[in-house]
């Protein structure tokens, strides 16, 4: 019973979230929250008992990625720019791309062997099992990953190095 | 072990037995939280007075001394003026978001204490990857100074706003970073594994605590700066520079809800210093084996007192910086330097097996050496590359 009402409330804070960044109007309300559905599918996981999944996704989505998009929204439009009205005359073709997602999704997962023949059970993941099957199974994946994000940092600070600059040479 | 010490955990068990069966989880996680509030809201109110009476001596003076004996009802008189005073809300400030950022900034602070070991059995809840917990919670902080910032419609308040997250998000980098080596050789994410893994006692009855180790010294040093800068404390205080930006973020913010700014700040504070307690002086573990029998709550009261006065001794010494300078140090600086920490931590696990008579000796030769040189060289570093003083046009 109070499982039920945790998820509730963790799966409508997460939709309302979700609808509310797609409906209103101001960029920065629509990244904060964007915010809040991040924290809301946070605490799902938590609910469901995924403790290392939950906190990376607060940590990675609320505490980076919403941090990101704010400041992508400063930095290029500028936040006092109002967009007319939300919808666009090209909307038809936005809603049967997600129509066809969510087909392709619901199909999958209605016809997957998984949702008839594994039984409900609560996970069991304590990180240090998590670290190890990191460690050992999938330390490729793993290091690919590290290479990858080195090169975007890598490629984050050529983008950001000012030129050598001719005229002013004490810019920092 | 004896009854003082488990005083607190036995109290709490008592009471919850006096309710039915069904409610006493509930009866005993609220009084969990209340106490915790009580405690780091009597905290902060008199860290509030003690700072000011400690900044006013340092600086030669009397600090405040008019309220109740020795000024010590002063935070009852500031609590008082904040209640009383009226709030106001800029005409063209956003309303909702203004109203909820120091919502959105508070509690998730008071979270963070959750999981802190306060002494012997005395954590609120014992999560198996606590300190991920701890700053997954801590991140939360950033989103909400920038909605106060840019709700306020304010260019004082973005700027400063712009600046509070610059810095910490700098700053979180070398915080986790300093905190790995604690968690590769205690080989867990959980605190209260990582304070039972400096609970056993070495040569002379001295205790194995991370400080007492080459990279675990290093490590604190960096975590304390780090720490310093994340709960944006002088000389970390730019987001708040007054001769700059008025009061930063918190410009356009009046009455309780710039109280609710404040206690956040304190509570951050807190949190960060118990963790530091936590993960380098050893928890709640006495420091020797013959000095067991204090009661475990009051050695991390104590460590954590003194790190306290630590802070406020730093925020009396040091001049502000200036915000070129504290990202250099932080990306320059700090960085490199943890993640040396981290291999000296390595060399220092992998050396533990030497069986000789001068091993010890050895090690701690060793491993202090490969933390010394990198920090002589990125000190030299970063005074090569350190702007020359600048030209100021109007004010020559």
């Amino acid at each position: 019973m109070l499982n039920e009402i945790a998820f509730l409330l963790c799966a409508s804070l997460t939709l309302a979230g979700a609808v509310a960044a797609m409906m209103l109007r101001n960029l920065v309300h629509c990244a904060l929250c964007a915010a809040g559905a991040f924290a809301g599918l946070a605490a799902i996981y938590l609910q469901l008992s995924a403790e290392f999944a939950g906190f990376a996704q607060f940590l990675v989505y609320v505490g980076a990625v919403a941090i990101l998009i704010v400041f992508t929204i400063l930095l290029t439009r500028g936040a006092d720019i109002q967009t007319g009205r939300a919808g666009s005359s090209s909307s038809w073709i936005g809603l049967l791309v997600a129509g066809l997602v969510l087909a392709c999704l619901v199909g999958s997962i209605m016809s997957s062997p998984g949702l008839v023949r594994l039984p409900a059970q609560t996970a069991n993941a304590p990180v240090q099992k998590i670290g190890e099957q990191l460690m050992n199974q999938y330390i490729m994946p793993l290091e690919t990953m590290g290479l990858l994000l080195t090169a975007a940092l890598l490629g984050g600070v050529v983008i950001a190095m000012r030129e050598p600059a001719k005229a002013n040479p004490s810019a920092r | 072990m004896n009854g003082l010490d488990q005083i607190f955990v036995g109290t709490g068990h008592w009471i919850a037995g006096l309710f039915p069966v069904y409610v006493q989880p509930l009866i005993s996680a609220a009084l969990e939280i209340a106490i915790m509030m009580a405690v780091f809201g009597g905290c902060f109110a008199l860290t509030s007075v003690v700072e000011r009476k400690l900044l006013g001596r340092m600086q030669n003076r009397y600090g405040p001394n008019r309220v109740g004996p020795f000024g010590l009802l002063q935070p009852l008189a500031d609590g008082i003026k904040m209640l009383t005073k009226e709030d106001i809300v800029p005409f063209s400030a956003d309303k909702t978001v203004h109203f909820l950022a120091p919502l959105a900034l508070s509690v998730p602070i008071w979270l963070a204490f959750a999981v802190l070991p306060f002494g012997r059995n005395m954590s609120a809840i014992d999560l198996d990857a606590g300190i991920l917990f701890f700053f997954a919670i801590g991140s939360a902080s950033e989103l909400a100074v920038f909605m106060a910032g840019w709700s306020s419609q304010n260019k004082y308040s973005l700027v400063g706003a712009m600046r509070a997250i610059a810095q910490m998000i700098s700053y979180e980098v070398p915080l986790v970073l300093s905190t790995v080596p604690v968690l590769m050789l205690a080989g867990s994410l959980s605190l209260n594994e990582i304070v039972a893994a400096q609970g056993t006692y070495t040569l002379g009855g001295l205790a194995r605590w991370n400080v007492f180790t080459p990279w675990g010294l290093a490590g604190l040093l960096l975590f304390l700066i780090a720490a310093t800068a994340e709960s944006n404390r002088s000389p970390f205080d730019l987001p708040e520079g007054e001769s700059e930006i008025i009061a930063g973020f918190l410009t356009e913010y009046s009455g309780f809800k710039y109280a609710l700014f404040f206690l956040s700040e304190y509570l951050g504070l807190f949190a960060i210093t118990g963790l530091a307690v936590t993960l380098f002086l050893g928890g709640w573990h006495a420091p020797f084996r013959w000095l067991e029998w204090v009661p475990s709550w009051l050695w991390f009261a104590g460590k954590f007192c003194a790190l306290i006065f630590l802070f406020v001794w730093i925020r009396a010494t040091l001049p502000r910086l200036r915000l070129d300078q504290l990202l250099n140090f932080s990306w320059r600086f700090l960085v490199p330097l943890s993640l040396i920490n981290i291999l000296v931590a390595v060399a220092w696990y992998w050396s533990g097996s030497w069986k000789s008579p001068v091993a010890l000796p050895v090690r701690w030769v060793l491993c202090a050496a490969l933390v010394a040189l990198p920090y002589h060289w990125l000190a030299q570093s970063l005074r090569g590359t350190l702007p020359p003083p600048r030209k100021y046009t109007y004010a020559e």
